[in-house]
């Protein structure tokens, strides 16, 4: 179980949130000028790292803020966590 | 390799048991391969052993970065089914079905298949019509599936808690008759066993760092034991599809999940088949030790640790004892996690990349032990004729591309 360290709320359980995969995907501006390739590439491709991994988390049963999160996917260890900026 | 007969068994009996050789042997590889299979689990000794059986393609060297079924070839709970929902995954888990239905006879090794039948339970009135659907769907695709009601259910498993009080109450389950488990272990190794036996080479311990290619032509690997020349490479990996990916340069739709599992003390047989429930979210069955072998869902995070959160067991084990309230006072003995890679439309990737000479099969997800013997026949085939077989076309890579997904997630109201 993981202790999250909620950027607005503090150290919290794992169980009081939930997970949001990647972080740093952006929707693109104009998908209808995309061609099938990019598009599929923005909805389905992840890099999926082995190692250090940005990702999203969400305080559900907290502030019901999103964050993001810097985590090794092997050691499990979270090296900095951070408030969303605008731009991701 | 000595055949094992019955014959044998009495006559090594009879001389004390020192003439049993080792099932294969496990080699250091060579400096050039016709063919390279990247994983030696289950699916990859089945495609070796299908390239050398069925395609007459010998040259064939299976690298495993740890030992012979050391992965999640030894870590599933060895549910064996074919009921899916989908056209494409019902042939696919089908085909492999049948290959399960001769597989020991035709290694010459006992997989211990068994075909128990296996009971995926409805807990509410969408479920019923979902799995009645799912019923009628197996039936058009000639798979073998029968719809029981609760009354039915009882009666095809004793044990099970169909009380109305219930908080999710049994309704009733379809049934599939053939499915069932079989040894996991005795997969690997019979498969090893098998493929070694034509010439194949296995290369234990012996992890791929690096490819090298050419003009978007693969030319060899890099390994920790060395360079080795090869014109195709079969990546036949779970978990790490990405990060094999990431090296040679294209990219997946994967993302790598802890599944956990777990066994009880062994009891004396109680349970005679398998039970899945979707809803509750646990499967349980019980091996010919007498363990109960119970599994349920991914962990959620992306993790490449084969441990996960305690949380998820004990919420499956809150369902075990709900279906079950006879296995409330059972002692579990062991929990480990394998990392499974989970693909956007729970279906497996099978078939070209985008480098020339490189073919992935991965994607199983949490599901890929019954396809064992289907996926590497259809792997076998895409890799000796430079093109996807009949049945695994559906599941090329560019299917995200061309938004021909195999939505077998979210349709088939069957657990992984």
């Amino acid at each position: 179980m993981l202790i999250i360290n909620c950027p607005y709320c503090g150290e919290r359980d794992e169980s009081e949130f939930h997970y949001g995969g990647e972080a740093g995907i952006t929707r693109p501006g104009h998908p209808d000028k995309l061609s099938d390739k990019e598009w599929g590439n923005y909805l389905f491709m992840r890099k999926n790292t082995k190692g250090l991994f940005s990702e999203l988390w969400f305080h559900s049963a907290g502030c019901r803020k999103w964050f993001i999160v810097d985590r090794d996917t092997v050691t499990n260890e979270i090296v900095s966590i951070k408030e969303i900026s605008k731009k991701i | 390799m000595k055949k094992f007969s019955a014959f044998s068994i009495l006559k090594e009996g009879l001389t004390g048991n020192k003439g049993w050789k080792p099932h294969w042997k496990s080699v250091e590889p060579k400096e050039e391969y016709e063919v390279i299979i990247i994983g030696g689990g289950g699916h990859g000794l089945a495609t070796a052993y299908y390239l050398a059986k069925n395609h007459n393609i010998t040259n064939v060297a299976v690298l495993e970065r740890n030992w012979i079924g050391s992965g999640n070839t030894g870590r599933n709970t060895t549910i064996v089914r074919s009921n899916y929902l989908l056209n494409e995954s019902s042939k696919l888990y089908e085909h492999s079905l049948k290959l399960w239905e001769g597989l020991s006879k035709d290694l010459n090794y006992n997989v211990m298949f068994s075909q128990r039948g296996v009971l995926n339970l409805a807990h509410s009135l969408q479920e019923i019509r979902d799995s009645k659907r799912r019923v009628f769907a197996n039936k058009l695709n000639n798979i073998d599936a029968e719809w029981l009601d609760s009354n039915e259910v009882k009666k095809y498993c004793d044990i099970l808690n169909i009380s109305k009080s219930s908080r999710y109450p049994v309704l009733g389950a379809t049934l599939q008759k053939r499915a069932g488990t079989a040894r996991h272990d005795a997969v690997a190794w019979g498969f090893a066993r098998a493929a070694c036996n034509y010439g194949v080479d296995i290369c234990e311990n012996c992890e791929v760092t690096g490819f090298n290619i050419k003009n978007n032509k693969i030319e060899s690997i890099n390994t920790s034991k060395g360079s080795i020349k090869t014109k195709k490479i079969g990546v036949v990996v779970a978990g790490h599809g990405s990060v094999l990916a990431q090296m040679a340069g294209f990219r997946l739709p994967l993302e790598t999940h802890t599944l956990q599992a777990l066994v009880s003390e062994p009891i004396k047989p109680i349970l005679d088949c398998v039970i899945m429930s979707n809803a509750v979210h646990v499967y349980v069955s019980q091996s010919d030790k007498g363990e109960l072998v119970i599994g349920a869902g991914i962990d959620s995070i992306n993790s490449y640790q084969q441990k996960g959160n305690f949380s998820v067991i004990s919420g499956q084990m809150g369902s075990l004892v709900e279906l079950f309230p006879v296995f409330s006072k059972l002692k579990m003995l062991r929990t480990w996690g394998g990392i499974v890679d989970i693909s956007p439309d729970a279906s497996p990737i099978i078939g070209k990349t985008p480098i020339e000479g490189i073919f992935f099969n991965g994607g199983w997800g949490t599901g890929g032990f019954k396809a064992t013997p289907g996926s590497g026949w259809v792997f076998a085939h895409t890799i000796a004729n430079n093109q996807p077989h009949e049945l695994v076309e559906p599941f090329s890579l560019n299917r995200f591309y061309k938004g021909k997904l195999i939505d077998e997630h979210g349709a088939a109201a069957v657990a992984h």
